[in-house]
């Protein structure tokens, strides 16, 4: 067999290909090639084999039938052999597979070999991809070396012993005198390590000029950068260690050189372990000093560091940060994307309300100019701050109709609810708003939010539009016409939504009670009664059978709403009522559910049951309670809901639901898989929901248990249900 | 932790990879592509770090990258590192190549992998940096590599498999755009 050519052959060769099919022709009569020639068992070949198969492996070709041979290698006595051998361990072998510990007693006789370099090869190997069966088995060897005087083997040993103790942590113990000495030359306890370092570091700076490590004129610097992560690591929670650091700290910071990277890679280590540690707010000043002042440098990474460690700061060391806060708003216009965001983020941690107007006349600029990708995230840190710091509620309506003309569309669907709401609330606005709101549908129809929450609008103040009683700016003249003009042409055009198109009914209904001519709105109303989408139609008629047969109740379901306090609990239903949608269900003579909701009332009796059928549930009642029972069973698991309403006039408070079923009884054992318990909805109202597993539903017993508080003494309920009739099941 | 190290070039082709962290060949491969896409698109004059990208390590993160005439030197990190030392690193780990191969490019890092990968041994090891003094790792890599000439030239019947660092006549002459310049 003629010998196998040689790497730079086979590059040479590669190189020539010109489509990725020709490529892999060559590398599969390659890898024939060299298949053979491994059958062969030629020592002398194998390392050039080995060094091909490395190159392949590199492009992507499956190279695992080297493994074996790697292993070969490293167990032949030539360090050209071994060499290449490790290195083919390291990149095509990993520890999942269980040839890897076929290398163990290799690496176990090479860490004590004769030869440097060779103990060299074997430590990178352990240290890179040695598994904790490897680990364990050799970490005698490895703490062995740690003694070592050879300064080239001692830096290896140490990465190796850090490798392993990751894999195996119970070992680190092991290793703790030896690093302790590593670091000092007597054995002193971990309290003395920090004068140490800070000595160390001490001298690094001072000792001037040192040729042999030094990186554009600062002596070593990695090795400055990597002590001071130390101290920032055991300052971290120890106050006495970081006193000891102040002083050093600050004599780093003031006399590293800035106009190379090196020194300000140093300064941002420092100032990261100011930050970390308990230090001295002149200390932190000074941190947050330097930072200001990357942010100027043109290094665009510098600035981009700094962004970052501000971003960090900014919470605990407020006051300082704002001093930049003209720089950080400057990084807004800055061309780079990363520099941009860290930029916004850091602008909206910082707004507050001295701050809020001029904060937030940049922040509108940098949202009519910036990437899409950016919009959304912007738009509402915007809401956000206004809501939190508006100085005045035009100004709030102002800034909001801002956001909504010039990124309407990247505003995330909960705003919709949440203007509304603000807008509702500031009643002596409301003329001004619909007016503005007005003014820019005429302009725009295309942005679904700026739509909708407009339909709202003219739907709820229409009769304030068309009167013209807006006193903070000049009222506009429109007719009833147009107004209906506009609503009818966002129901037509291609532009809006589904969801947009139900708004601008309802609004155009709602007109109805507010404007005087309703023939127009009738012939509306009737029009999309037939029509295809289902919500539409649904609408439609409703609001047709309302002009026919409930014109009586007509002006009372579309009044004015009425002020919505912002309630903490969120069941789905709460999201419908913020909506500001009156559903006037006209099919049944219930009531319609209460809009406002306000927060924590468990309060009088109020037999309401939304959507409740009460003829196939079961019921029974206890001393204070009205139990409605209906099941649902499941094959695998029956699910049981439970109603309970309040029935004395006083309000409960520390409620708790529990349900037990027998485990195992004849005939019919079952077991609780789930309770749920559903927020309280309204007055003294909670659903239940029990999960469980029975064979036989009607024969089940469930007892329940209720606790709570009434007229300020405990009360214990106890209920139990013997059988379930089939009439409660669904 | 440094997690792997990645060299391509302006095409996307791997130079040299270094995975410090065990991942399938698919799955090194579909790294290098996505490194690759998301470090082509960055204009030359936006900052060297980069976050995004899902495939390495999840969320902590960032790729710390240079880019030298036809060459990307990427640099996946996490959040232990940092990134002006990462930047500094990248900047020692070139001038070293650059005295080994006495006026570095692309071509040499091609038909010499297998040194750039001792050279680099010197440097990272297991994912943590083992030594940052250029002079030390250049003399200790001379040292292995005489130590390697001398074998091969003891044994009569060996042939030479692998080139001494040295330019070599056969090469053909490099353009200067196609050397890596260190700043």
């Amino acid at each position: 067999m003629p010998a196998p050519i040689r790497l730079r052959e086979l590059i040479r060769t590669i190189r020539t290909a010109r489509t990725q099919a020709e490529e892999r022709e060559m590398i599969q009569k390659e890898c024939a090639a060299i298949r053979s020639s491994f059958r062969e068992e030629d020592n002398t070949y194998r390392c050039r084999n080995v060094a091909k198969l490395l190159y392949m492996h590199m492009l992507g070709y499956p190279a695992h039938f080297g493994q074996l041979e790697c292993l070969k290698l490293i167990a032949s006595q030539k360090f050209t052999d071994k060499r290449i051998g490790y290195l083919g361990a390291m990149l095509l072998l990993d520890e999942r597979q269980d040839v890897h510990l076929l290398m163990t007693n290799c690496i176990k006789n090479d860490l004590n070999h004769s030869t440097q370099y060779v103990q060299g090869l074997a430590l990178c190997t352990l240290g890179c991809m040695g598994s904790s069966e490897m680990c364990r088995d050799l970490a005698g060897e490895v703490e062995k070396l740690l003694k070592t005087s050879n300064s080239y083997l001692r830096k290896k040993v140490t990465l190796c012993a850090v490798h392993v103790i990751r894999k195996v942590p119970e070992l680190m113990e092991m290793f703790l005198p030896a690093t302790k000495n590593l670091l000092s030359e007597k054995n002193h306890g971990e309290c003395e390590l920090v004068p140490q370092l800070v000595r160390i570091l001490k001298n690094l700076i001072m000792s001037g000029y040192s040729p042999e490590h030094d990186v554009s004129g600062i002596s070593d610097p990695f090795l400055q950068v990597r002590i001071l992560r130390l101290l920032r690591i055991l300052g971290k929670s120890d106050d006495d260690s970081s006193e000891a650091m102040n002083d050093i700290l600050a004599q780093v910071a003031t006399n590293t050189e800035t106009s190379k990277n090196v020194g300000n890679a140093i300064l941002y280590e420092t100032v990261l372990t100011i930050m970390d540690i308990k230090s001295e707010s002149g200390l932190r000043v000074l941190a947050i000093n330097i930072l200001g002042r990357f942010l100027l440098n043109n290094d665009k990474n510098i600035r981009y560091v700094a962004l970052t460690s501000l971003l960090k700061t900014v919470q605990t060391d407020h006051n300082a940060v704002q001093r930049h806060r003209s720089t950080i708003v400057d990084c807004l216009k800055d061309l780079d994307v990363s520099i941009k965001r860290r930029a916004m983020e850091l602008s909206f941690a910082l707004v507050n309300g001295n701050n809020i107007r001029g904060m937030m006349k940049e922040l509108l600029y940098f949202l009519d100019s910036c990437d899409p990708e950016f919009k959304a995230d912007c738009a509402s840190g915007v809401f956000l701050a206004a809501e939190k710091y508006a100085p005045s509620k035009r100004w709030h309506i102002d800034t909001i109709m801002r956001v909504l003309t010039t990124a309407g569309s990247y505003v995330r669907d909960d705003s919709v609810p949440n203007l509304i709401q603000l807008i509702t609330n500031s009643v002596e606005m409301h003329a001004y708003t619909v007016q503005r709101l007005y003014k820019a549908l005429l302009d725009d129809i295309s942005q679904q939010p700026l739509v909708q929450v407009a339909s709202w609008c003219i739907g709820e103040y229409g009769d304030l539009l068309v009167s013209g009683q807006c006193e903070e700016e000049e009222p506009i003249q429109v007719t009833e016409d147009e107004v209906l003009d506009v609503l009818e042409g966002l129901l037509v055009s291609n532009l809006s939504a589904a969801v947009t198109r139900g708004y601008s009914l309802t609004a155009i209904m709602k007109l109805s009670t507010r404007f005087s001519g309703v023939n127009r709105i009738k012939k509306v109303v009737s029009i999309y009664g037939s029509s295809i989408d289902v919500e539409l139609q649904q609408r439609a008629v409703e609001y047709n059978a309302l002009f026919k047969k409930y014109d009586h109740m007509r002006p009372a379901l579309l009044e004015r709403m009425p002020i919505m306090e912002k309630s903490a609990s969120n069941g789905p239903t709460e999201i419908v009522q913020t909506n500001g949608e009156t559903e006037p269900s006209v099919v049944d003579s219930k009531h319609p559910p209460p809009v406002s909701q306000p927060a924590n009332q468990v309060g009088a009796l109020l037999h309401l049951f939304l959507n409740l059928d009460l003829h196939d549930t079961f019921g029974m009642r206890s001393n204070s309670f009205d139990l409605f029972f209906r099941a649902n069973p499941n094959p695998n698991v029956a699910v049981i809901t439970i109603h309970a309403s309040n029935s004395t006039e006083a309000d409960m408070t520390d409620f708790v639901f529990q349900a037990a079923v027998p485990k195992v009884s004849r005939p019919n054992p079952a077991q609780i898989i789930k309770c749920l318990c559903f927020e309280v909805l309204i007055h003294g109202f909670g659903v239940f929901c029990v999960g469980l597993q029975c064979d036989f539903l009607f024969s089940l017993r469930m007892r329940i248990k209720l606790t709570y508080t009434l007229k300020g003494s405990p009360v214990q309920d106890l209920a139990e249900v013997n059988n379930f009739p089939p009439q409660s099941w669904q | 932790m440094i997690k792997a190290i990645l060299i391509f070039n302006n095409h996307g082709k791997p130079r040299l990879i270094r995975f410090y962290q065990y991942f399938t060949e698919d799955m090194q491969q579909q790294i290098i592509r996505e490194t690759f896409h998301l470090v082509s698109k960055r204009d030359d004059n936006v900052c060297n770090f980069l976050e995004g990208g899902s495939l390495i390590g999840g969320s902590d993160y960032k790729l710390i990258y240079r880019h030298y005439a036809t060459l990307y030197f990427v640099f996946c990190v996490d959040s232990s590192e940092s990134e002006l030392g990462i930047l500094d690193l990248i900047q020692v780990f070139v001038e070293t190549l650059d005295k080994c191969f006495e006026n570095v490019c692309e071509l040499d890092l091609i038909f010499h992998m297998d040194k750039v990968h001792y050279i680099l041994q010197e440097v990272v090891m297991g994912g943590m940096v083992l030594e940052t003094n250029m002079n030390e790792i250049v003399a200790q890599v001379e040292v292995q590599n005489r130590l390697e000439k001398s074998e091969v030239l003891n044994c009569l019947f060996c042939h030479v498999n692998s080139s001494p660092i040295n330019r070599e006549a056969t090469k053909p002459a490099v353009p200067d755009q196609h050397r890596l310049r260190p700043l």
